[in-house]
């Protein structure tokens, strides 16, 4: 039983975290191509960004003597979060918007956006210098310990409160995002747009809102997920660059352009990841007996160093058997 | 070349001519060893871009097998590794992966021609885990054998010529390129994008953890030069300073030749009937195929061509070095640098792709002390006003130019999307 | 003052113009219909109406507001609605959604339109839960035509709202469009099936090459041997 709940503490719950992170990436990402045609390479920068200016507010509320019982970095978030979709509106309206104008093909944007990267992130270590912040440096990181007995383990199952946190607030977005997208005249004005941008534009949609909107969104969620990622690990500037490709992965697992599938993606990349350097030898010991081989002392399926490397392999067979998604889905 | 490029380049000369009276000969000589080299991967590049319309963003993978492949020639052989057990262990192990390739490769043949459907697909899932399983059950035990004490540490070199490390640097990118090609350029342009930064960090991931074959962050060096080193003229009686200068001119002159017969045989390639079908076949995919061009097969050999020069400019560039470091490779000293050369040279044309070769990456080196001085008078500044000095200033003064090259994509693309010399045919981007 | 009026129109994709000089105008009680061979210019002139490729010359006016190279979502507040040919529904969405979707502009309560639909459409109504892409062809035409009506609009533009259908539904699309064109609606109509359309059209345009050849009621056009001859072929 014991090697049961080291499962759900090693495999479940970090598994879980890290789907939710990259499902809240992967949303932005995939809304952004399914509106604006182009894969927005400058995400996981605009993930730090939003980490950032939580942890910017965050020093502002602690030294105005705030502090409750959630830790800071997440009650600033309602601040945060506007802040990063503005800058992301912003770099929008710099970046981006001129070159549709000019009718640039989607992989000149994929470009620009590397550019926008190298400066979001070059930006970013200017101003902060490269080094790791942690929002705990002043209060602590409580724990959250779910006693076992009565499942008849004799340790509880762990859980930080910003974890916990992660994931509650990763349903409420979900929930949130599909009462937008199926119960709002914009949302539902997104999704005709993602259908048929030419013909959205002839039923008079305002395809100018749509695209503001879809910034702001993906702004917010990018904001969401990198604070929280901050929060449940540390805040480095270099955050973006391990996170951009697991979300594409999922983004595209999930078909290009689906929210929902976005969701699905982002879980099942960051299962992937965890379980593929799980110690899976743990889990076998209980079973060793009907087990014809000898189960060795440590068990991966790929050493921990690769863990990375899992997305990235999902992400090149997912490009090359099933661009469209695992999902049935269109992405072109 | 016309007048404007003999401006461009003259221009350029100048800057080099400044920068080197400014910092010294051993230095610049330094520098344009290292720039040539990135001219080389330019063409490289330009091949595969310019001329094939292929979005390769995983140059940095194949820069670093380039590396390898000079290192695991080159270096010298590692007799503690040949004593021990280790080869016969390694035989095993690869013995494993052509058995795994084998299953694969079977089993995806089997799938495409007999088993279509969830069962075919089961079964090539089946045949990559067992596959899979094989391979660790020999190389684990392998590597860990060769990493300890016993084993030598690392597999070593083979102690060749340095110029045949180069030419296995162009072999090994062309293999690696046929393999990438042939499952991946199918892929709509920006999708082929993203799978390349897969595909190369996967081969990062791959060269910096394999202690056993690289050494990993322990990293290998010094790796011998093809002409006399520093330390040889030294030998000779030549004062340190001026022998930094000499040897450095001795290897510059077989890059600049290796550079110049590449350059040759492309253009010439390029103003052939070879090249005129290609530029054809990249500015109408259907057009061509429909007057029965074979697209992919032309794409491919485009592909594998640009990744041979790649090859070898990332052999050059760790020779010229001495060290090879997998773990220092860093995408944007190499893949996002190469691409605002390509861009901002001018696509299509290899004279601008030397030029941008050359000016992006003096500019580059020299834009790190310049960035230094700027922050440290900053620096003083705020000091004298009473703010205090600027933090960690050598780490925050070299992100400047991290901003500045995100800032000239973003230009570059915005208003000169034709680059400097751009070709004579409009090439959109 | 007609309802829409082009004056020496000429526009393109790009490089190469495709309507050199076409001239018309409509009002809103008039059922228009524009044949030609392919390759006139029938399409592109609705399409250079919606501002969906440049006019390099000339004007477009629509109840004498000069509406040329306006934004296409511009122009369905002010009464112009068009059903593309092809990819005219979102199939991804419900019929009920793309319903609402034409009346994205709307502010006001739109049930009674939308109401007015489904009686004219009854199969429909049947469906309105059901995703557009899985209807039929002539389902599929229905719930295009009824999303370009949810923001009643004065002048309707159909790009050959027949094509790809069997004669029994092209006869009720071909009703359908009187019945609105009764209810106050202006029509301007690109057809393949000259023949049928000009049956009941008030003004009918030939095109060729991107210019007008013959203009009259549908009647004078399908009674003019000229016509029959070079245009409406068997």
């Amino acid at each position: 039983m014991d090697d049961f709940i080291f499962f759900i503490n090693k495999a479940l719950v970090s598994g879980a975290v890290l789907g939710s992170i990259y499902a809240l990436g992967a949303i932005g990402v995939t809304l952004i191509f399914g509106i604006l045609r182009f894969a927005h390479f400058a995400h996981g920068d605009v993930m730090t960004l939003g980490g950032f200016v939580a942890y910017g507010l965050a020093l502002v509320a602690a030294s105005l003597g705030i502090s409750t019982f959630w830790p800071t970095g997440f009650i600033v978030l309602p601040l945060a979060i506007p802040i990063t979709a503005a800058f992301a509106l912003g770099i929008d309206r710099t970046v981006y918007q001129p070159l549709r104008a000019r009718g640039a093909r989607p992989v000149t944007l994929l470009i620009a956006s590397i550019g926008v990267t190298l400066m979001i992130q070059g930006l970013i270590r200017l101003v902060a210098g490269t080094g790791v912040y942690s929002f705990f440096d002043t209060e602590p990181k409580e724990l959250i310990r779910i006693p076992t007995e009565w499942m008849g383990g004799s340790r509880p199952i762990n859980l930080t409160e910003p974890q916990l946190l992660m994931v509650i607030v990763t349903v409420l977005a979900v929930v949130a995002l599909h009462f937008f997208l199926t119960g709002s005249r914009l949302g539902k004005g997104m999704r005709a747009m993602a259908d048929n941008a030419d013909l959205a534009q002839i039923s008079g949609i305002n395809t100018r809102h749509v695209i503001r909107a879809t910034w702001v969104i993906a702004g917010g969620l990018a904001c969401l997920a990198g604070t929280m990622l901050a929060l449940d690990v540390s805040l480095k500037p270099d955050l973006a660059f391990n996170i951009v490709l697991p979300i594409f992965a999922a983004a595209i697992v999930g078909g290009l352009g689906h929210a929902y599938g976005a969701i699905a993606g982002g879980f099942l990349v960051g299962f992937a990841e965890t379980l593929a350097v799980f110690n899976w030898s743990v889990v076998l010991r209980p079973f060793k007996d009907s087990i014809p081989f000898e189960v060795p002392a440590d068990l991966y399926i790929v050493p921990t160093e690769y863990k990375l490397t899992v997305a990235f392999v999902i992400l090149v067979i997912v490009l090359l058997a099933r661009p469209t998604g695992i999902f049935k889905g269109a992405s072109t | 070349m016309n007048l404007r490029a003999l401006l461009l380049f003259a221009a350029m000369a100048l800057f080099i001519a400044a920068v080197g009276w400014w910092s010294g000969a051993a230095f610049i000589t330094f520098i344009m060893l290292n720039g040539l080299a990135y001219a080389l991967i330019a063409i490289g590049l330009n091949i595969q871009w310019g001329y094939g319309g292929l979005f390769n963003f995983g140059i940095m993978g194949f820069i670093m097998l380039g590396g390898f492949a000079v290192t695991a020639v080159a270096y010298p052989v590692n007799g503690a590794f040949w004593e021990s057990d280790g080869p016969a262990m390694l035989g095993k192990a690869l013995l494993a992966f052509a058995v795994g390739a084998a299953l694969v490769v079977g089993a995806w043949r089997l799938q495409r021609r007999l088993l279509k459907g969830p069962a075919g697909i089961a079964l090539t899932v089946l045949a990559w885990i067992v596959a899979y399983g094989l391979y660790r059950s020999q190389i684990d035990p392998a590597a860990s054998y060769i990493e300890s004490e016993g084993g030598g540490g690392w597999v070593g070199g083979m102690g060749l010529h340095p110029l045949l490390g180069w030419a296995f640097g162009g072999v090994l990118a062309a293999g690696a390129a046929y393999i990438v090609g042939r499952i991946s350029l199918g892929l709509r342009t920006d999708y082929l994008a993203i799978a390349t930064i897969g595909i190369s960090e996967i081969i990062r991931a791959l060269l910096k953890n394999a202690d056993w074959l690289t050494r990993g962050t322990l990293t290998v060096s010094p790796i011998p030069w093809p002409t006399p080193l520093p330390q040889d003229f030294q030998a000779w009686g030549v004062s340190i300073p001026v022998s930094f200068v000499y040897a450095r001119l001795g290897l510059l002159a077989v890059v600049a030749v290796v550079l110049l017969i590449a350059l040759v045989l492309v253009q010439r390639a390029y103003e052939g009937p070879w090249g005129r079908m290609m530029r054809a076949i990249r500015d109408n995919h259907i057009a061509s195929a429909s007057m029965g061009k074979d697209v992919k097969r032309r794409q491919l050999e485009i592909f594998v061509l640009g990744s041979v020069l790649i090859g070898i400019g990332g052999s050059m560039l760790t020779s010229i070095n001495q060290i090879y470091d997998p773990g220092a490779y860093q995408p944007i000293n190499y893949t996002f640098l190469l691409w605002v050369v390509v861009i901002v040279g001018g696509a299509g044309n290899n004279y601008g792709a030397i030029l941008g070769a050359l000016l992006i990456y003096v500019s580059w080196i020299v834009s790190d002390p310049l960035a230094q001085n700027l922050f440290g008078a900053l620096s003083d500044a705020s000091t004298r006003i009473g703010w205090g000095a600027i933090p960690e200033i050598e780490t925050r003064s070299s992100q400047m130019r991290v901003f500045l090259l995100g800032f000239v994509i973003v230009a570059a693309l915005r208003w000169a999307p034709q680059g400097l010399l751009p070709e004579r045919i409009r090439r959109d981007l | 003052m007609s309802l829409i009026e082009l004056t020496n129109v000429h526009a393109g994709y790009g490089g190469a113009p495709i309507l050199n000089g076409i001239n018309l105008s409509i009002e809103a009680s008039d059922i228009a219909v524009i044949v030609g061979p392919n390759g006139a210019g029938k399409s592109t002139t609705l399409k250079a109406i919606f501002g969906l490729l440049k006019v390099t010359q000339g004007t477009i006016r629509f109840a004498g507001e000069d509406i040329t190279n306006a934004e296409p979502d511009a122009l369905v507040p002010k009464g112009l609605g068009l059903v593309p040919q092809e990819f005219n529904v979102f199939t991804s969405m419900s019929v009920e959604e793309n319903l609402e979707m034409g009346a994205y502009i709307r502010r006001d309560d739109f049930s009674a339109t939308m109401g007015s639909i489904y009686e004219m459409f009854p199969p429909l109504a049947e469906r309105r839960r059901q995703k557009a892409g899985e209807l039929s062809g002539g389902q599929r035409q229905m719930v295009a035509m009824g999303r370009a009506l949810m923001s009643e609009p004065k002048l309707l533009l159909l790009d050959e709202p027949s094509a790809g259908l069997s004669p029994r539904y092209m006869l009720e699309v071909f009703e359908q469009v009187m019945r609105i064109n009764r209810a106050g609606v202006g029509i301007l109509m690109v057809e393949q099936n000259a023949r049928q359309a000009l049956g009941f059209a008030t003004k009918g345009f030939v095109l060729a090459n991107g210019e007008n050849r013959f203009a009259g009621t549908g009647r004078e056009l399908l009674d003019n041997p000229d016509v029959a001859r070079a245009f409406l072929g068997g």
